[in-house]
């Protein structure tokens, strides 16, 4: 069976203090080859504790996680990350730090050059290989993390915020360059990201996470990613449903937000 | 078994009750309390008057040597606000001066707000040179030296030839008047007997030849026909000017007669004689502070010839072969060292407690024990020199490994690398600016360190070489060996940057 499977996941950290943080509790979840999650939800509702278990940094308490049919322990090269910010090697080339997985892996340079080439074009960084990454600017530098993670042609690509730390044209286009890529590779994508626009635009599937403790509080399967794909992401804007379900999600984050802010109030 | 007793001893000291803690050895075979006495007017202390009294005695000892540190501070007032104000003269006439040439209108000149901004604040090359111009004009006016013009010298010594003339009264009444020929000669003249007309007459003349500097006692009846213990002879004029003086009477407290002639202080001793002290003027003695330009020979002595029969070359290069070593062998065990800390709880909690306790003993303070471990050789310099860096390495090392960013760890992880595989691409290179960092300040304690062990014991460096100048008093050879040792310590950390910049250009970019 091909694809990841998240069964019954719970989470609980133990405190020094003696309490505990039930930071996710009952998650389950199945997600099909070549499909793109996006996952919002108001501040420790536990997307980030959910994608570090699913990557292999963080051991589940509960529940069981299955990727194309053996089960998930530990981080491996076949779940690729792309983080905000700070993860690029900046002692390395453009070019070295695209070519890093297959390097690690020990396979001969003449069989991935030309993918990283390949993979440099998409990203629109041909002309900038023999940079350092210090060089480039914050988009270009995500660019580069995106093609990093595309070049060990991983089965699943994992998102932290990617476009978090991009101000808001170029967070433009690397949206419509990650749908792009998603429709070019097929890769099973999931996209954790606070940005409700984002998560309807780049998401075919979209849950909403719910705090204390951390689960699925609602799924939306939606069109826009779909029709999104090399099109004009404003245009997309403007579909009959883009906006109602915008606001939908909105008060839905809105009274999370405020049943937190709530019970915050009455534990003081 | 010799044993010690403190005793709290009252004596009366210049119609003052004085008390004093005294620590004592009991004689053999006596018992304190028991078989013996303390002495007249002391009685045992208690351990707490013990403590009381050490502390009060070091108050006070503490507290004169405050006042005098004060004073010496409080006189080095004038000078320095004499250098403030020519630091702010020379900055507000360069500013006026420049402002009137180039008025430049790029965009620092441009903000309104210089204080307080950072970014705003330069090191301004014009002020660097001046400063250092200022240096050598200053240790130039005070040496006399040829490199600057004469105008700017200070006052210099006198030397040359001069006289004046004493009056002499036989004890009976009758005077007679003689000169006194001087003569001060450079420090390098050759001295030669003074020729001189004696003349005639109850007074004869008298010459001396005085080295610059140094003072001399003129016995002036030496050639004279009455004498001063004999006849009661006595001056009772310089230069025709008379004075008052009840020699040999020293139940009052009497003025020493001092006239100031244009050359010299002469004074009349309490015995009669002549007190000759020519004029000092303001500079300093070249064995406190040589010209630039005698040190400047002496370079060039040196670098050819040596010094006490080791080449100049020798000393630098035996304390940069130290240097270097030392160092290299406190990376080659303290990065690795500092690794392990940054990468294993049980090496970080095994070895904290040592790195952190011995980080703060300063090197120099281990150089009794090295010498008494391994001698004077090159072991022991080395070990100490190891020893310096290796702290300081383990620490950079330790900072370096941990303050790697998660996410890349995690996304060295994510695309396959194996742990091996993340210390050599990950680890060690994003620790590199740290170790570098620490790389600098390890060899500026190993240089220090390098000088002070051979200043201790050594038989060739740079440190060596100031040792021995100072037994010989050649106070040149002391000045250029600091120099040379503040050129080279200034080229190590120029190097140092330099590697720095051109192997780890992703410094503080991450």
């Amino acid at each position: 069976m091909t694809g990841l499977s998240i069964d019954n996941l719970s989470m609980r950290f133990e405190l020094p203090n003696g309490g505990h943080v039930q930071a996710l509790e009952g998650v389950s979840l199945d997600l099909k080859e070549g499909e793109l999650l996006s996952v919002l939800g108001p501040s420790g509702c536990g997307k980030t504790t959910l994608l570090n278990i699913v990557a292999g940094f963080l051991a589940q308490t509960d529940g069981k996680l299955v990727l194309n049919g053996h089960e998930i322990k530990g981080p491996d090269a076949e779940r690729g990350m792309v983080f905000q910010a700070g993860a690029l090697f900046e002692w390395m080339s453009v070019r070295d730090n695209v070519s890093f997985g297959p390097r690690m892996a020990g396979r001969k340079k003449a069989d991935y050059m030309g993918n990283v080439d390949h993979l440099l074009e998409i990203v629109g960084l041909q002309d900038f290989k023999e940079k350092m990454v210090y060089e480039l600017s914050g988009g270009m530098q995500q660019r580069v993390a995106l093609a990093r993670c595309l070049a060990n042609d991983p089965d699943v690509i994992l998102m932290d915020e990617p476009l978090g730390a991009l101000d808001a044209l170029t967070r433009e286009k690397m949206q419509s360059l990650v749908l792009k890529l998603w429709k070019e590779t097929g890769k099973t994508i999931i996209l954790i990201t606070h940005s409700v626009e984002e998560a309807l635009l780049l998401g075919e599937r979209l849950i909403v996470m719910a705090p204390r403790p951390g689960r699925i509080h609602k799924e939306y399967r939606l069109p826009f990613a779909e029709l999104g794909v090399g099109a004009d992401l404003r245009e997309v804007k403007k579909h009959p449903d883009y906006a109602s379900t915008r606001e939908e999600i909105l008060n839905m984050i809105w009274d999370m937000e405020e049943e937190i802010m709530g019970t915050a109030g009455d534990n003081e | 078994m010799n044993s010690s007793i403190n005793l709290l001893c009252t004596r009366e000291r210049l119609g003052e009750i004085v008390t004093q803690l005294r620590a004592v050895n009991l004689p053999e075979g006596e018992i304190a309390g028991d078989t013996f006495t303390p002495p007249d007017g002391c009685v045992p202390a208690t351990g707490w008057e013990t403590f009381s009294y050490q502390f009060s005695t070091l108050g006070a000892e503490l507290w004169t040597e405050t006042k005098t540190v004060a004073a010496s501070a409080a006189s080095a007032l004038p000078s320095l606000a004499i250098y403030v104000l020519v630091i702010l003269a020379s900055m507000f006439i360069y500013r006026a001066i420049k402002t009137r040439l180039t008025p430049t209108r790029d965009f620092a000149s441009l903000k309104t707000v210089t204080f307080g901004d950072e970014s705003a604040v330069r090191s301004d090359f014009p002020a660097s040179v001046l400063s250092i111009i200022l240096i050598f004009i200053i240790w130039g006016s005070f040496t006399g030296s040829a490199l600057i013009p004469g105008f700017l010298h200070l006052p210099a010594p006198y030397v040359g030839e001069s006289s004046f003339t004493y009056t002499l009264d036989d004890g009976d009444g009758n005077r007679d008047q003689a000169e006194v020929f001087i003569r001060v000669i450079a420090a390098d003249a050759m001295p030669s007997d003074m020729v001189f007309d004696e003349g005639n007459g109850l007074a004869r003349n008298d010459g001396a030849e005085i080295g610059v500097y140094l003072s001399d006692i003129i016995v002036w009846d030496g050639n004279d026909d009455v004498k001063r213990r004999a006849d009661g002879a006595r001056i009772v004029a310089i230069n025709g000017e008379e004075f008052d003086y009840d020699f040999g009477n020293d139940e009052v407290r009497q003025a020493t007669p001092t006239f100031n002639l244009d050359f010299a202080r002469v004074t009349i001793t309490d015995r009669g004689s002549i007190n000759v002290v020519p004029d000092q003027g303001w500079q300093m003695q070249p064995l406190y502070l040589p010209a630039p330009e005698v040190v400047w020979n002496r370079f060039i002595e040196i670098a050819k010839y040596g010094y006490q029969n080791v080449y100049l070359t020798v000393h630098l290069g035996f304390s940069l072969f130290r240097v270097i070593v030392g160092f290299i062998l406190g990376a080659a065990v303290g990065i690795p060292l500092g690794y392990a800390m940054g990468l294993s709880n049980w090496f970080r909690g095994w070895f904290d407690p040592i790195v952190e306790f011995m980080r703060p003993v300063p090197p120099l303070a281990l150089i009794p024990l090295v010498i008494i471990w391994f001698g004077i050789g090159e072991v022991g310099k080395i070990f100490l020199l190891f020893l310096a860096a290796l702290w300081i390495m383990a620490i950079a090392a330790r900072s370096g490994v941990s303050g790697v960013r998660i996410t890349k760890v995690h996304a060295a992880y994510s695309l396959g690398a194996s742990r091996w595989q993340i210390l050599r691409h990950v680890i060690i290179p994003n620790s590199l600016p740290e170790i570098f960092t620490g790389a600098r300040v390890a060899m500026g304690v190993c240089w220090g360190t390098v000088v002070a062990a051979e200043l201790v014991a050594a038989e060739e460096g740079i440190g060596k070489m100031i040792t021995t100048a100072s037994k010989f008093q050649n106070t040149d050879i002391i000045l250029l060996g600091v120099i040379i040792i503040g050129l080279v310590g200034f080229g190590i950390d120029m190097l140092m940057r330099w590697a720095e910049r051109s192997l780890v250009p992703w410094k503080g970019k991450g």
